[in-house]
């Protein structure tokens, strides 16, 4: 990470298992109306070259977690528990200066809306070049040599003369290819895209998807991929982790999570997601009822009061006894394993067409 | 930006041009009766007609209205003397040139407002910058309620506190008056103190509170966020991303806040008995003084399209975005 040249030779996508892990991870909020329980108990681990998918709604904490993992949370009003090891190194405990030389250079991240993460006032050659030089300690000219680099990288034409523009004077998917190239100005070992096609109209957004696939080709980064469509996850990801009021439901490959789910929330992404092939008149199907509050989440499995199988698990086991998820292929659900994969078989892939 | 700056001075001497009309046809075109308001109580027919004369009174609307817009490009003769230009006419009460007298006038008004604006930009600006850092800290708690009770003070109050406290019952100060700068820098200083520092204490308060809520409210931008997963320190992110954009506002205000005071401080200049633009401004209403009155009325015109430019200059240096516009 200090020679400013180092651009093409990549490191090699097989290296230590487990490069990113995270264990047992809770962060809390302090808010006027109480303790928001942002990430529950969450646990799980991407390997370099691979590309984690977490899926789940809004406020399931897919961005708390990211967030937390570049320490970027006001530290007067979180807390946060468990711990995050990146390439050997504790994050949680670690201190602001260690983690101002880790952000932007070994973990980057890519945001949702590249209109306002930008900074409107500074050229785009100016922003992409600021963590080059603050991380390699190259100077301005070097700096700006490697922005333009980095933005004919992205595959914005014309790089020397749009470098120097504004992004204001960007169009969208430019302005995402801009923040990609900022995010991967340094090479970074972890990327965390945070729904980075979601502001993007449907042929940009395949765009990006194939630049970040060949973009991770070039560079053997870890990428931790958020979004709550489910369609750019299968493009995207190698794992996938289901994410449900702040805890993982489901994890497995992208395979056996899509195709063959195990979890009740799984089921209902899927069952409510648009399909181009099904009869036009036919309803969609949303989950029923609406994502817990934070502040005072459901007892048990924090899914039950909207879980339409309930009843088949017996006792009251749902509402009292939390469902816990194992490390490898697995879901956090007290039906059975035979259960989970009848109930699919017989009454949900038939739905799904 | 040349372009920019062109355009905007074009607009403004229009607009310099439309006040200066506005101000004249009011003034002198309304029915109030000029002469006899110069002339006073007890009047001859012939001493009214004279005065009438010699104001040029007598000559059609629209003369009288080229001659006083040429007077303020051109210059102009009056029987008692060339006026040279910008001649903004002859007082009635003293029979002083206006120009000259706002000129007598106008180094108080500005070494009052550059004095006040000074230390109420830098105090005000930073108190409100540190207790955006340190938000939710003592710091920020003591800033905040210090300038909740000090904003809802006003000049009149503290003025002749800070007197009766510094001048009259310890003799620490002189009465506040002003000496030219060019004179004796530390004498301009000292005379002026009390009023800039009183000034200076009621607007700190204002730019305390806005620059603190500028400064939160681009805390909480994305933008910022990216700079800080960047890797940017905590300092840097502050200083580059946060602050320029919260000078929006406070630039705002401030432009807002200067033309006034360069158009004359009445309440500053009477609490201090200091002889500036706004003391003549009274004076031009109080005596019927009218081409006094239309004299201060278009400097103070002239000070807020000054300053109106000078602001938008500010933003287009501040937020590259506004520059195309």
């Amino acid at each position: 990470m200090t020679t400013v040249t180092k651009t093409e030779d990549a490191p090699a996508p097989t290296g230590p298992e487990g490069f990113l892990s995270v264990r047992d991870l809770s962060v809390r909020f302090a808010t006027e109306d109480g303790v928001v329980k942002a990430v529950d108990g969450l646990s799980f681990d991407v390997e370099r070259g691979r590309t984690l998918g977490i899926v789940g709604e809004s406020g399931s904490g897919k961005s708390v977690t990211n967030l937390t993992i570049l320490g970027l949370h006001n530290p007067r009003t979180t807390t946060i528990d468990g711990e995050i090891v990146l390439d050997g190194k504790e994050l949680v405990t670690a201190t602001e200066r260690e983690m101002e030389q880790l952000r932007g250079n070994k973990v980057a991240m890519i945001f949702q809306d590249p209109l306002t993460a930008l900074s409107p006032y500074y050229t785009v050659g100016r922003q992409i070049a600021e963590p080059f030089i603050k991380h390699t300690g190259a100077s301005k000219k070097e700096g700006w040599a490697r922005a333009v680099e980095m933005l004919g990288k992205v595959g914005i034409p014309n790089p020397e003369q749009r470098a120097k523009d504004y992004p204001h004077q960007f169009s969208g998917g430019m302005r995402q290819r801009a923040m990609i190239a900022m995010a991967l100005v340094c090479d970074p070992d972890l990327l965390i895209a945070d729904e980075p096609t979601t502001a993007l109209d449907v042929t940009v957004q395949a765009q990006i998807l194939d630049l970040l696939k060949d973009l991770q080709q070039e560079f053997g980064s870890a990428i931790v991929f958020i979004t709550h469509d489910l369609g750019v996850i299968a493009d995207m990801a190698d794992d996938i982790l289901v994410m449900y009021a702040g805890s993982a439901v489901e994890r497995g490959s992208v395979d056996e999570v899509l195709r063959a789910p195990r979890h009740p929330y799984t089921w209902g992404l899927l069952n409510s997601m648009p399909r181009l092939d099904s009869d036009l008149s036919a309803q969609l199907s949303p989950i029923p009822g609406t994502p817990p509050s934070l502040l005072n989440p459901p007892t048990g499995c924090r899914f039950h009061p909207r879980c339409t199988f309930q009843d088949r698990v017996g006792g009251n086991r749902c509402a009292t006894e939390r469902p816990l998820l194992a490390p490898d292929r697995s879901s956090a659900c007290h039906l059975t394993a035979e259960q989970k994969r009848t109930i699919f078989i017989d009454e949900i892939k038939p739905r799904l067409g | 930006m040349l372009q920019f700056i062109i355009r905007r001075t074009v607009g403004a001497v229009v607009t310099l041009f439309l006040i200066g009309a506005a101000t004249f046809f009011l003034f002198v075109a309304a029915p109030s009766d000029y002469a006899s308001l110069a002339c006073g109580k007890d009047c001859s027919a012939a001493r009214l007609e004279e005065i009438r004369e010699v104001l040029g009174l007598n000559l059609p609307i629209a003369q009288q209205f080229w001659d006083f817009m040429s007077g303020i490009v051109m210059g102009r003769d009056f029987p008692t003397g060339h006026c040279p230009a910008p001649c903004l006419g002859q007082s009635f009460y003293s029979g002083d040139l206006v120009w000259s007298t706002i000129k007598d006038r106008f180094p108080l008004t500005l070494s009052l407002t550059v004095g006040a604006a000074l230390v109420f930009l830098i105090v005000g600006l930073g108190t409100g910058m540190l207790a955006a850092f340190r938000r939710g800290s003592s710091v920020d708690k003591v800033a905040t309620g210090a300038s909740m009770v000090l904003s809802s003070f006003q000049i009149y109050f503290l003025g002749p506190i800070a007197l009766a406290i510094f001048v009259y019952s310890t003799g620490w100060m002189e009465d506040p008056k002003y000496v030219p700068i060019t004179e004796d820098p530390i004498g301009w200083l000292v005379g002026l103190s009390i009023p800039m520092v009183v000034m200076a204490t009621i607007f700190t308060a204002q730019y305390t509170r806005m620059s603190r809520s500028s400064l939160i409210e681009q805390l909480a931008e994305d933008h910022v966020r990216t700079a800080r997963a960047k890797g940017m320190s905590q300092k840097y992110v502050f200083f580059r991303y946060a602050w320029r954009g919260s000078l929006i506002p406070i630039v705002t205000i401030l432009g807002i806040d200067l033309s006034s005071l360069l158009g004359g401080a009445v309440v500053t200049e009477l609490t201090f008995s200091l002889q500036g633009i706004g003391r003549l401004a009274v004076d031009g209403a109080v005596n019927k003084d009218l081409p006094l009155t239309m004299g201060v009325m278009l400097v103070g015109a002239f000070m807020i399209l000054l300053l109106n430019i000078l602001v938008d200059i500010a933003y287009a240096w501040i937020d590259p975005r506004v520059r195309l516009s």
